[in-house]
């Protein structure tokens, strides 16, 4: 490939907005935003949770209308009122939410709106061919007639990106769209990225993963608080900069100031639990596997996506009914598919899956917060309002979640905050025994820090955990024993000196060659 | 501007309204709109309240369950069963009044637990589960009366329809009841909290603890209890228990007024309070349009008019507009 075409700084910019202005009750989300992108160029868009990014994409696609403010595309102005009317415009879009139908299948959700038709009808054969054709850009083969609520939500994402690059586009916008990808599937989505560049679209990129960032960009535009910082070349751009313009630091106090960083608040602490399972299995999504957590012990759950992460989380916590195994907590026998049963012996399970499992949508930030506790507690058995208060107020401080009051509707709040609240809603409970999926999926890196000190601080207080997540460092940094998974069973365990990244990828790799050499 | 802004945005002032300009035409219609003799409330005002506490105990329980994203299609069908049974225990058995009161209500709430056990253990869709019952309820209302309508006459039960108290109806102090208890129960406990975390996602509140199953059966059992109840006042007001005709169509009234009460279909958030004022809203109308002269026929359709009305008024959508508009003209 050529190189990219190189941008001279006179010519118009594929995208320009100027002064962009939105306002929600409360909250200036934008506060007169200039933002530019070239053409083949790829620019991500860095700020904190609640910076405004999610919310001056929405604005781009029409989702939200602007109160103030201009849009170019191609030197035309655009105001686009719905995302249908943008993606007409040539802005193709992931958001950060996953907005697909769940109960449409695969190759449904990826031509919806753009069929083929034959004599007025839909051509499904030739809707399934574009559906493969798109997936394969991605080197992704699924069950395209399969819904798509039966794939994990990693694979709900790399749908929604290959429905957003089957689009005709020029302006190629994506919202977080790595948060529950491995690196593999990054590295293929940032392979097609790259090509895509070089066919000169412009591309806008939304991640809180330093290391993508600094792999991807050619241009980094940093937002804080609704407002512009600036922009920069990313290669002239340094990461400890680039974090210091995000929080508004003085790059110099950073370094100390992050290493000093205290322990939030106290959190009462847990009884001492251990975690036992037998034998625990579901045919189809995961062959029976025998699980030990002891008092105040991180497990990690290694693997690749599919590997069997979360179907294990899954089976522990009861959403999903086992079939052969027993699971007992601190000596309490837990019954098979049944949540509730596992909250009240002490386990609690933060889903990955933060719109389907986790918010309540309609409810304020305060009630999100103290649900889990206020039902372990019982039906009747009411929390008191200044209890909620305290509670909600006291983890919106420990945890720096952006909002303007406890009263707030979380699905008001910006992808990064919600997480935090779905934290805090099992923190809140006091469970003795947590399942942490993706905890920290769209989280910024400064609330990334805390976060794993916080669940560093319960730890030290007897809480056990156990750990998922797609970035293998974090799981190898926070985990006293790895599990690794492989083909949705166990290979093994890591700990102590092999605990590394290398060892685990070396076990998975083997596991897939044996597999492909009997 | 931006004070009326907020009053015309609040959750009941359509509702309100509405209810209050439907009133200023029945009293230019009617003769005899409020007065008081004997100590007790008369009129076609205390009418309104009469004949809608039907309606408005209907409307408390279809609240709780829409509210969980449900519905129940059953319970005019369950006035009917309530209203035979009481009957049937008052001639057949000779049943002191407070016997044929607890037969009504359970029955009710044996029928609403039956709803609830089709929707919250057998995942039946809240539609189709309440829809066996509206079938099949007048027909299991029409086995108890043996065919016929039942008559009778009890003095202390027929007070349940026609009594006073403190110069108050007795069937307005039962829905005064109702709303105390029901709105207790629900914000002294961690009902609300499960009810509206369930109506807006399910799946979520299942995985954060709350008994879904459980929340689900009960909702069910308190509008069949209301629907219980509704359904003695029903019987007790005319001396009878007629199968075909107790509370035929009641259960789209209620709904009716659950929706004007500001709920939305598909769970959540909801107010006691606003169904009722939904509840008086649709009695109402009724009321003024069988006084005035417009014919009977025009009924439904002037109900709808109105209904549609109201509802374009709560759309957030519609309202946004509005506000505009009003900002606009200062
Ligand atoms: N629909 C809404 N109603 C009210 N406030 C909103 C709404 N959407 C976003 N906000 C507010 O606007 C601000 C910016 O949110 P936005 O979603 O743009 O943040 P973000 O930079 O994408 O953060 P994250 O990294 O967490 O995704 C936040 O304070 C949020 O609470
Ligand atoms: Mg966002």
């Amino acid at each position: 490939m050529a190189q990219p075409p190189q941008p001279s700084p006179e010519s118009t910019p594929l995208l320009s907005m100027t002064g962009i202005v939105k306002q929600f009750p409360g909250v200036r989300a934008l506060d007169g935003v200039d933002f530019q992108v070239r053409r083949g160029e790829i620019h991500s868009l860095m700020g904190q949770n609640g910076a405004g990014k999610s919310t001056l994409l929405k604005v781009l696609t029409g989702v939200y209308t602007r109160d103030a403010g201009q849009m170019l595309l191609d030197g035309r102005v655009i105001s686009p009122r719905s995302p249908l009317e943008a993606q007409g415009e040539g802005i193709s879009t992931v958001y950060q939410e996953v907005n697909l139908i769940p109960d449409l299948s695969v190759a449904e959700n990826i031509v919806l709106g753009r069929q083929t038709q034959r004599f007025g009808f839909i051509d499904w054969r030739a809707a399934r061919r574009q559906a493969d054709a798109a997936l394969a850009r991605l080197d992704l083969q699924l069950d395209v007639s399969a819904s798509l609520n039966s794939y994990s939500i990693a694979i709900q994402q790399m749908v929604a990106i290959a429905r957003a690059l089957d689009e005709e586009c020029s302006l190629l916008v994506l919202d977080e769209p790595t948060s529950s990808l491995d690196q593999q599937e990054v590295a293929r989505l940032f392979g097609v990225l790259r090509r895509l560049r070089d066919d000169g679209l412009g591309i806008v990129f939304v991640t809180h993963f330093l290391d993508q960032v600094y792999q991807i960009s050619d241009t980094i535009t940093v937002l804080r608080n609704g407002r512009l910082v600036g922009e920069w070349p990313a290669a002239e751009f340094s990461r400890i900069e680039l974090i210091a313009r995000m929080l508004g630091r003085d790059p110099a106090s950073l370094t100390e100031a992050e290493a000093g960083a205290a322990p939030p608040s106290p959190v009462a602490a847990a009884e001492a639990a251990r975690l036992v399972a037998h034998q625990l299995g579901r045919r189809g999504q995961l062959q029976p596997v025998d699980v030990e957590v002891g008092a105040g012990e991180v497990l990690g759950l290694g693997g690749l996506l599919g590997s069997g992460r979360t179907e294990l989380a899954r089976l522990l916590f009861g959403l999903d009914r086992a079939d052969s195994g027993r699971v007992e907590l601190a000596g309490r026998a837990v019954r098979r598919g049944q949540p509730r049963s596992a909250i009240a012996a002490g386990m609690g399970y933060s889903s990955e899956d933060r719109k389907v499992e986790g918010i309540i949508p309609e409810l304020s930030v305060r009630e999100n917060l103290i649900l889990a506790l206020a039902s372990k507690r019982g039906l009747w058995r009411r929390l008191g309002r200044a209890a909620q208060e305290a509670l909600a107020d006291r983890y919106i401080q420990a945890l720096g979640i952006a909002t303007p009051d406890a009263e707030k509707r979380i699905s008001e709040l910006s992808g990064g905050n919600q997480q935090k609240v779905l934290l805090a809603r099992w923190l809140a409970a006091e469970p003795s025994l947590l399942i942490l999926d993706e905890p920290t999926r769209g989280i910024d890196v400064g609330a990334k820090a805390e976060i794993m000190a916080l669940v560093a601080d319960l730890k030290a207080r007897g809480m056990s955990v156990v750990f998922i997540s797609s970035e293998l460092e974090e799981v190898v940094r926070s985990s006293d024993r790895i599990m690794v998974l492989c083909d949705r069973a166990a290979l093994g365990e890591l700990r102590g000196e092999s605990k590394t990244e290398q060892a685990m990828l070396a076990r998975i790799a083997s596991a897939h060659q044996e597999v492909s050499g009997g | 501007m931006a004070s009326l802004g907020r009053i015309v945005s609040s959750r009941h002032f359509w509702p309100l309204l509405v209810f209050v300009l439907t009133l200023l035409l029945l009293r230019h219609l009617s003769t005899d709109f409020f007065s008081i003799s004997d100590g007790r409330v008369y009129g076609s005002l205390v009418d309104v309240f009469v004949r809608g506490s039907q309606v408005m105990l209907l409307a408390l329980g279809m609240t709780l369950v829409i509210a969980t994203g449900g519905i129940d299609l059953s319970v005019g069908a369950v006035m009917a069963i309530s209203g035979a049974m009481s009957a049937w225990l008052l001639t057949a058995h000779e049943a002191s009044a407070g016997v044929a009161i607890a037969g009504g209500l359970g029955v009710g709430a044996v029928c609403g637990l039956w709803n609830g056990a089709l929707v919250a253990w057998f995942g039946l869709q809240p539609i189709i589960a309440t829809l066996i019952l509206m079938t099949a309820g007048r027909g299991i209302a029409q086995l108890i009366t043996d065919g016929t309508i039942i008559t009778f006459h009890h003095a202390a039960f027929e007070a349940l329809g026609k009594g006073y108290a403190l110069g108050v109806p007795i069937s307005v102090w039962l829905v005064l009841g109702m709303l105390l208890v029901i709105g207790a129960v629900v914000d002294w406990t961690n009902l609300r909290l499960s009810i509206e975390s369930i109506g807006s996602n399910a799946t979520a509140s299942r995985v954060a603890g709350v008994p879904v199953a459980r929340v689900r059966l009960l909702v069910y059992v308190v509008s069949g209890l209301c629907a219980g109840l509704a359904g003695l006042i029903n019987a007790a007001n005319i001396a009878a228990a007629d199968a075909n005709n107790a509370g035929l169509y009641l259960e789209l009234d209620a709904i009716l007024a659950v929706v004007i009460g500001g709920a939305a279909l598909s769970g959540g958030r909801f107010s006691l309070t606003g169904a009722l004022v939904g509840a008086l809203v649709v009695q109402g109308l009724t009321t003024t349009i069988l006084t005035s002269d417009v014919s009977v026929h025009a009924t439904r359709v002037v109900k709808a008019v109105v209904v549609v009305l109201v509802c374009l008024l709560q759309s957030p959508a519609f309202r946004a507009r509005l506000q505009r508009m009003i900002r606009r003209r200062p």
